[in-house]
């Protein structure tokens, strides 16, 4: 296999966009073409999970090459729910890495505010299994609300270190001129005052409004290219250095312990042995926090902490900028947002960018070695990767 | 002459008590006072008001012309029994509401505009004035519409009003919908916060400036695209067009 680096990235704010998301596609991947000084590439892939449905609109893979211009080369889009972004890069990397092409576009876009919460609720819910779950009524908040309340049983997690989480990504957004919330929220203000439960009200209890990320519009994209384009664009050299995914139950209560997310540590095991490297080489990491809880459970699974022990680490400040392993920098999907084919690129975009030494105020000293987890269904496709700075 | 056609035009208010001013902490730790304001701060509330007549998103146009209108409508005795609450951050103005009262047993609850978002400011000004009318008031309902999508979640949905289709509400002459003391009080756990008394230094630091507000919303950033955007779902035309201007400003 050939090495494969990210050369360019692209973001685009994520909000509430008011322009089509094939443009909201092609807006990043503007931003990816220009920062690696190409203007053509082999292959696109575009990674979304519900163009059809919500936005009356297939083939985005089609519609991204026209709009840039860059047509003959080859298009496609990928779909595998809140994976769809790691994914993309995952078959961008074997594209490249197997010899068949040289650059690649990696572009992730959603456009998920075109229709009202309700229906951006019942579009994601469709990723859950259709005939044990789904017709059941079943959401991403009901099922993060069940993992949390076991969580809180098995492990002592609070609704502190919920808030935590939360207050924590949400003030790293601040930092991020990128994200989608840029509200300061305090603990006082979202747990401890009188008004702290009308302010932060119950989605499905124990999950709180502050502990669910946003529904967002946004696109970011990345340049995939070999090592002689690499070299040849001048660019920092960031490697793709270990790429893993696994797989578990669609139905979660089939899973014989449903703390337990197997996939994600299987998928981090795997990186971590293509790239060579433990956890404990890592300085900055992206987690999938959709949901606070799962910032915490994924800190473990990846191998930062014990399992169990992800929430002491948080009380300690390990997991803050500045800490022993900085989680979220960016925001998060929490604070950043989560537009949800977009996300796992704009991971990668984060850990490029921190890797580059380009993240200003929310820089991670010395960063060299970055991780991202995309977390697919309620854990049942996970994809994570390992990056290295190598000059 | 000119003194004795005032009169007759001149609403005269009936004495309605005031609204005993309360300060809650927001999600972000910072906390926000609200009071009710009198004619005399009304030309500063309209300047802060102004700017939002212009931002076409979430009908905020819509929503600030008609404060607007209703201000001033207040400040020149043009309209009946109006009273107006503010909600301030360290006197930064954060959010107008308003109402007035048709009869002792009837209020009419005409806007809620939030300059900051993202906190629940609007949410909480709103509870204030359903407080003053059904609590300080003591009226037995209040009618609502809402002129956004965001006010229908708030208020229609929240709050879980009762229809009253056969009553035509003063905005726009739309169905009303109404807010009983009975709703009220089932939502007086869930969504009506607050204490009081306001410590000092706090209700003076509201009183001594109505202070613009730091962040307020603004206007879609490219007017065009939010327009094509309903009609258009290529965009092929636009990126070549931005893509075109930025490679001859690059040039040059």
């Amino acid at each position: 296999m050939r090495d494969v680096y990210i050369i360019g990235i692209g973001i685009t704010t994520f909000t509430r966009l008011e322009y089509p998301l094939s443009e909201i596609a092609a807006y990043a991947s503007m931003g990816a073409l220009k920062d690696a000084g190409v203007d053509k590439v082999d292959y696109v892939l575009v990674a979304n999970m519900g163009s059809a449905r919500i936005n009356s609109q297939s083939a985005l893979g089609s519609a991204l090459v026209d709009s840039l211009s860059l047509t003959p080369a080859g298009a496609a889009r990928i779909e595998n729910g809140p994976a769809s972004g790691a994914s993309a890069i995952k078959d961008g990397f074997m594209a490249v890495a197997s010899g068949m092409h040289d650059t690649v576009l990696v572009a992730g876009a959603e456009r998920m505010r075109e229709v009202n919460n309700l229906e951006a609720t019942d579009f994601v819910a469709t990723l859950t299994h259709p005939m044990a779950e789904y017709i059941y009524g079943v959401t991403l908040p009901g099922h993060a609300a069940m993992f949390t309340r076991l969580y809180m049983a098995k492990y002592g997690v609070t609704e502190r270190h919920l808030a935590m989480v939360a207050v924590k990504n949400q003030n790293n957004a601040l930092l991020n001129p990128n994200a989608h919330l840029h509200q300061e929220i305090s603990l006082a203000g979202i747990l401890d005052s009188p008004e702290a439960f009308t302010n932060n009200p119950w989605v499905a209890e124990p999950i709180r409004f502050f502990d669910c990320c946003p529904v967002s519009d946004g696109g970011a994209a990345l340049i995939l290219a070999s090592k002689e384009v690499a070299q040849a664009s001048g660019r920092p050299m960031i490697r793709i250095s270990g790429i893993g995914q696994a797989t578990d139950t669609l139905a979660v209560h089939e899973r014989d312990e449903p703390t337990d997310l197997m996939a994600v540590r299987l998928a981090a095991q795997q990186a971590y042995d293509m790239a060579g490297i433990k956890p404990k080489d890592v300085d900055v990491a992206e987690l999938h926090d959709a949901f606070t809880i799962l910032e915490i459970a994924e800190s473990e699974e990846v191998g930062f902490f014990e399992k169990g022990k992800g929430h002491i680490a948080l009380e300690k400040g390990e997991t803050a900028i500045g800490g022993r392993i900085p989680i979220n920098p960016s925001g998060g999907l929490k604070g950043k947002g989560h537009p949800v084919g977009a996300t796992g690129v704009a991971q990668v975009h984060e850990i490029v960018t921190q890797l580059r030494g380009d993240a200003g105020e929310r820089q991670v000293k010395k960063a060299r070695t970055g991780l991202a987890c995309n977390f697919g269904g309620f854990g049942n496709n996970v994809i994570v990767s390992t990056y290295v700075r190598e000059a | 002459m000119a003194v004795d056609l005032e009169k007759l035009l001149r609403t005269v208010d009936h004495p309605y008590p005031p609204y005993p001013p309360k300060y809650m902490t927001l999600a972000s730790g910072e906390t926000l006072v609200i009071r009710q304001v009198t004619r005399d701060e009304v030309p500063t509330l309209l300047q802060h008001v102004a700017p939002l007549v212009f931002v076409e998103r979430d009908y905020y146009d819509l929503v600030a012309a008609r404060v607007y209108a209703e201000l001033l409508g207040w400040y020149h005795h043009r309209v009946q029994d109006e009273y107006v609450l503010v909600a301030q951050i360290d006197g930064e103005l954060a959010a107008i509401v308003n109402g007035r009262s048709v009869n002792p047993k009837l209020g009419m609850s005409l806007h809620t505009l939030a300059m900051r978002r993202g906190l629940r400011i609007g949410a909480h000004a709103f509870a204030a004035k359903m407080e003053y009318h059904i609590d300080t008031l003591g009226q037995d309902e209040v009618l609502i519409v809402a002129e956004s999508p965001i006010g229908f979640r708030r208020w229609m949905i929240e709050y879980k009003l009762e229809k009253r289709f056969d009553i035509a509400h003063e905005l726009g002459g739309v169905p009303s919908y109404a807010l009983t003391r009975e709703l009220f009080d089932r939502a007086r756990d869930s969504l009506v916060v607050g204490r009081r008394p306001v410590p000092e230094d706090l209700l003076a630091k509201a009183h001594e400036a109505i202070l613009p507000p730091k962040d307020p919303p603004t206007p879609p950033a490219d007017l065009l695209a939010a327009t094509r955007a309903k009609y258009d779902t290529t965009g092929s035309a636009l990126i070549l067009q931005r893509w075109a201007q930025e490679r001859s400003a690059g040039d040059a």
